[in-house]
């Protein structure tokens, strides 16, 4: 691997570039100038980045090779680069959550996992695009524009953490992070044709993630294999005393589970509510065959019954919007970010409701005061109330399943990536994208979508949904895995390589 | 402000019409280290945004970590006023928009507080006596204080005619304690004395416990009067809240003039408005704020960035055991040991003398010099620079060397005051201004008798006077001889020895 | 009960400071509408009995030890400011007191 040429490097997964990088095969700056110029090649198209932090990179790589050359220890994924979705606080660089509200806010500190990131030397090349404030499943709510699917231009790469993904399908960089509130990983992993993994809520550090919804909110790692995934799934993950809900408790070895991909006696779940209608015909016939892989593998498959899932998007989007009204409530121009209208004599009420007139986009406002109705006193019982009972009864369906299955799988989407425009304003249409990614973030278990195939009508990316109980991530990993490699042995490639070269 | 417009029935009169009914929310500022949910200073003061972070500046993506300390002054408080302490409780959010609230909302506890339901027994004097009152508390829980607001432009400093303001985050975090009392019923005349009797009793209680510094001035306890007056034969009436009301004179006066007001209204015919009011220390009046006719929406939903706080039965009977003696009990106690009465110990708890007359008594000074100290010459000192008895740079040690130097003669009760004088302008401990001024009593002998000679001299009439049988007129020699010596004679011996000296029994 | 008034509307957008257009008020109106209907089935389960989830992981007692560190660099306070004067966040005048 002597001399490998920019095209190449930028296709590989973390894990051979890693052992590059650590047999001296290649450099981490070589390798950073390789995404760069990748960047620089089909951005412009895919717009997959808000902020490419060019100089910083390099001088990471820099770091990075210094210090390989001059014999230290380094960890496994130093020198790879990685792109970061716009919700997570890096100091002095611009985060935006994809909002106008925040255009240029230079954060003054660093959220956990940048220092996670930094601490293993892994090289951050930038920002990604994403949904306003991570609210939406296309990335076209982003408040600087769509990015687009690199699988067709004309579609959507899913959202929230549209830039994320697309950053990966389109080969600007071999890692990548995102956050997933109901789906904003998985949803976007699956359209793609990428592996994106919620971990267990508490699992990764919440501290400087620009919260949506708070009881939903985890970031996690987004790859184009599942071992590249866990091996950044085990640098970000760990406790964090700075966020109260992180969990104090070792991280289950999901590298390891990666490594393993016997399921041989696995029993796995078919959820009975995530599958039927609804669901295009391509996306159920790559799933059925998934699910058949799964048995020749020595898995034992049967259906289970999730009941109060019908319940699921119902309860998150009361209590999504909820939380986020009070979560954006901040963004109001007196400390930071945008102020408008302050001509010296409007008061501060009106300059504040200005601003967030001015700043924020329309499904943001359209969940502020969804929230702030379903909070008010006369529909508070109603509403956020019985949608945290609802919460409770969809966590108790996880707990009866699991106690006869290991995983549940699913269709980790309904459909594969539509067309942009095409739901843009039809936000019920837009929310069912995530019919089968919410109840896992209500519960708080864990979750990997990892891509199966391509739909037989339009040739686009199927995504399937395995389904872990919390603090058991490792089970993702090993179920992938098994997939994965049974998937390349049949197709004889990674699906990513039929990605277009564009 | 000027001449008041507002019209008030004679409280009499008032009372005579009406049953008052009071309630008390108070705010206390926790003496923690740290705020309540970031690692920042909670100390009062500092440079303007000095002591932020990116939990208090309410940055995006910051999170809120609890202050364990905070946790348990609130329980050790609970604990105080008898309540009984949640074994599962959540914080919650009270969202609303106001520029010193960095994130809009305020984390506080809503529906579940960590202590509910206790009682605070205080004692109001009356003309028959000393009447031991009860106030029902209804709550203590936790929240957040805000950042400090200053007005500009416009020419008043007030909110009103501001052109701008400008805010500094530094109280933003700090912890609060609010306690909320149910409401106070049958106190009728002795309404506003149970209410400043409830916050000093609040207010020792805390010192006590040692949770806050409690400074009123600081604005460290602040507290909200809410008053209705029930017509007779009614059990509620419309209630006027008034907001932060910062001294103990303050809140018997707001009561006051809140009964007197509302009852002017309701005996006019009028109506209460229900309302949010304003209290001003120069008037003594309130005035109508905001109204509060429709009910805030503050949408409380319990704050997800917090995991509950359930204080295990071990953990509250630890902290129980680090409960000191109730105030009340303490003046009791202190009261039989010293064996003074009611009145003379009304007097060092007016002087807010208690706690340092105590500690002068552990330092071998005779109680009677240690009170007689504090509520005479300290407490006119303390008044007339404006400070705290507490601020004063005197301390135990000082007096009871001072004492000593009594005691042993070498400082005369005038003279001892002059000492205290230069330890007060800074002049350094007892010996070393006793030194630098010079103050000790001339006592010997050959001294004095120098300038009792010196005296006679000058007075030759005198010593016939004396001699003959007018020992009165010895003063006028004793005068010269103490002006001779720049007062540090000691009279008396004086006065013995010029006897002796011209052979005349004293 | 999914009926959302344009004065609900109007109602919500100030309680969130919303400064909405008379075009948003009114297509606000119809999607919330919609959106609550959709949603508002949740009501139906009964779940009386049921405790609520706010937390997903359940924890309890997460405390900090009550040590003070020092915060952010002023400049780096200020840095973000829209508006900054006398070392404060200077803010448009207030009407409402609180």
């Amino acid at each position: 691997m002597s001399v490998i040429s920019d095209a190449d490097l930028v296709r590989q997964d973390a894990a051979t570039l890693s052992s590059a990088l650590s047999a001296g095969d290649i450099t981490s700056v070589e390798l950073t100038q390789a995404c760069l110029n990748r960047i620089s090649a089909v951005d412009g198209t895919i717009h997959a980045f808000l902020h490419v932090d060019t100089d910083a990179a390099l001088a990471t790589a820099q770091d990075v090779d210094r210090r390989r050359a001059a014999g230290e220890e380094l960890g496994r994924l130093a020198g790879v680069p990685l792109a970061l979705k716009d919700v997570l606080t890096m100091r002095g660089v611009p985060t935006t959550c994809g909002s106008r509200i925040l255009e240029g806010w230079p954060p003054p500190y660093d959220s956990t996992i940048v220092e996670r990131l930094r601490a293993a030397d892994v090289v951050i090349l930038g920002k990604t695009n994403m949904d306003e404030f991570a609210m939406g499943s296309s990335t076209e709510h982003s408040g600087y524009g769509p990015t687009r699917n690199p699988w067709d231009v004309e579609r959507i790469p899913g959202g929230s953490g549209g830039g994320s993904a697309a950053a990966l399908a389109a080969f600007e960089a071999p890692l990548a992070i995102g956050t997933d509130t109901g789906g904003s990983i998985r949803q976007p992993a699956s359209v793609t044709g990428t592996v994106g993994v919620k971990p267990t809520y508490g699992a990764v550090s919440r501290y400087g993630l620009v919260a949506l919804a708070s009881s939903l909110d985890q970031a996690g790692p987004c790859a184009r294999s599942v071992m590249d995934a866990a091996l950044l799934h085990e640098v970000i993950a760990g406790y964090d005393p700075r966020d109260s809900t992180s969990i104090n408790a070792p991280v289950p070895d999901v590298v390891a589970g990666a490594g393993n991909g016997d399921i041989r006696g696995m029993r796995i779940g078919l959820v009975r509510e995530l599958s039927g209608e609804g669901y295009q015909p391509g996306v159920r016939e790559r799933f059925d065959q998934a699910v058949a892989m799964l048995t020749d593998l020595g898995a034992e498959v049967v259906e289970v019954s999730c009941p109060h899932f019908d319940y699921a998007l119902g309860a998150y989007y009361l209590i999504l919007p909820s939380e986020a009204s009070s979560n954006l409530a901040r963004f109001d121009g007196m400390r930071y970010g945008l102020r408008a209208g302050d001509d010296g004599e409007a008061s501060v009420e009106e300059v504040m409701s200005r601003t967030r007139e001015v700043g924020f986009g329309a499904e943001v406002k359209r969940r502020i005061m969804l929230g702030t109705y379903a909070l008010s006193s006369g529909y508070y019982d109603a509403y956020y109330g019985q949608a945290q009972k609802v919460r409770t009864l969809i966590s108790r369906d996880f707990a009866a399943a699991f106690e006869t299955v290991d995983v549940l799988v699913s269709p980790t989407t309904p459909t594969t990536a539509f067309k942009i425009g095409e739901k843009v304003d039809d936000p019920l249409a837009m929310y069912l994208n995530d019919i089968a990614t919410i109840p896992v973030n209500l519960a708080g278990n864990c979750a990997m979508s990892l891509p199966i195939g391509l739909a037989r009508e339009d040739d686009l990316p199927v995504g399937l949904q395995i389904m872990a109980p919390a603090q058991t991530d490792d089970r993702l990993y090993r179920v992938g895995a098994a997939l994965e490699e049974a998937l390349l042995d049949k197709r004889g490639h990674a699906l990513i390589e039929e990605a277009p070269a564009l | 402000m000027s001449a008041s417009a507002i019209e008030r029935m004679k409280f009499d009169d008032a009372l005579a019409a009406f049953e008052p009914v009071l309630g008390l929310e108070t705010h206390v500022e926790l003496g923690t280290a740290s705020k309540m949910f970031c690692s920042c200073s909670a100390e009062f003061g500092g440079e303007p945004n000095t002591h932020v972070c990116p939990v208090c500046l309410g940055l995006p993506g910051s999170m809120p970590v609890v202050n364990a300390s905070a946790i348990e002054s609130t329980i050790r408080m609970g604990l105080s006023l008898n309540c009984s302490i949640a074994s599962w409780c959540r914080f919650a959010r009270k969202n609303y928009f106001y520029p010193d609230m960095p994130k809009d909302y305020q984390v506080s506890q809503y529906d579940e507080p960590l202590c509910v339901d206790g009682y605070l027994d205080v004692v109001v004097a009356t003309d028959d006596g000393p009447r031991e009152f009860r106030v029902e508390i209804e709550r203590v829980h936790m929240e957040e204080d805000t950042g400090k607001l200053t007005h500009a432009g416009g020419d008043t400093g007030r909110i009103h005619g501001a052109d701008y303001s400008l805010v500094d985050y530094n109280r933003a975090g700090i912890p609060l304690i609010e306690i909320v009392t149910k409401p106070i019923v049958g106190a009728g005349e002795l309404a506003p004395l149970v209410a400043r009797a409830y916050v000093t009793e609040l207010r020792d209680l805390m010192r006590a416990l040692g949770v806050s510094d409690v400074r009123m001035d600081q604005g460290s306890l602040r507290c909200d009067v809410n008053v209705s007056l029930a017509p007779s034969g009614e059990p509620w009436g419309t209630r006027s809240e008034t907001k932060n009301v910062n001294s103990l004179r303050s809140v018997e006066r707001a009561v006051r003039f809140e009964i007197e007001r509302q009852a002017a209204v309701l005996s006019g015919g009028g109506r209460v408005v229900q309302e949010t009011r304003h209290f001003h220390e120069d008037t003594g009046e309130t005035t109508s704020g905001r109204s509060k006719e429709h009910a805030e929406e503050y949408r409380y939903f319990p704050e997800p960035d917090l995991v509950p706080v359930a204080p295990t039965s071990d953990w509250v009977e630890e902290l129980r055991g680090t409960l000191p003696e109730v105030p009340s009990v303490r003046r009791a106690r202190l009261q039989a040991v010293w064996n003074i009465s009611d009145l003379e110990m009304q007097t060092l708890v007016n002087a807010e003398a208690l706690d340092l007359v105590e500690s002068t008594i552990d330092h071998g000074v005779d109680q009677a010099a240690a009170r007689k100290w504090w509520t005479g010459e300290f407490t006119r000192i303390a008044n007339e620079q404006g400070i705290a008895l507490t601020d004063l740079p005197v301390t135990a040690a000082h007096i009871a060397r001072v004492e000593e130097l009594i005691a042993d003669g070498s400082l005369t009760d005038k003279l001892a005051r002059q000492v205290f004088e230069g330890v007060i302008a800074g002049e350094g401990d007892v010996d070393a201004v006793v030194q630098a001024r010079g103050l000790v009593v001339v006592g010997d002998d050959s001294t004095l008798l120098a300038a009792i000679e010196q005296a006679l001299a000058d007075q030759p009439d005198v010593a016939e006077k004396i001699q003959g049988g007018k020992v009165q007129a010895a003063g006028a020699i004793v005068g010269a001889v103490m002006k001779a010596t720049k007062g540090q004679a000691d009279a008396a011996k004086v006065r013995t020895l010029l006897l002796e000296h011209l052979g005349v029994d004293g | 009960m999914a009926n959302i008034t344009r004065e609900q509307v109007q109602h919500l957008a100030h309680l969130a400071r919303l400064e909405l257009t008379e075009e948003e008020t009114a297509h606000y109106t119809d999607q919330l509408s919609a959106i609550v209907e959709a949603v508002e089935h949740v009501s139906e389960v009964a779940a009386d009995d049921i405790p609520p989830t706010s937390h997903p992981v359940p924890m309890t007692n997460v405390f900090r030890e009550d040590v003070a560190r020092p915060g952010l660099d002023r400049a780096d306070v200020q840095a973000g400011a829209p508006s900054w004067e006398d070392d404060r966040f200077r803010v448009p005048r207030i009407l409402d007191e609180d």
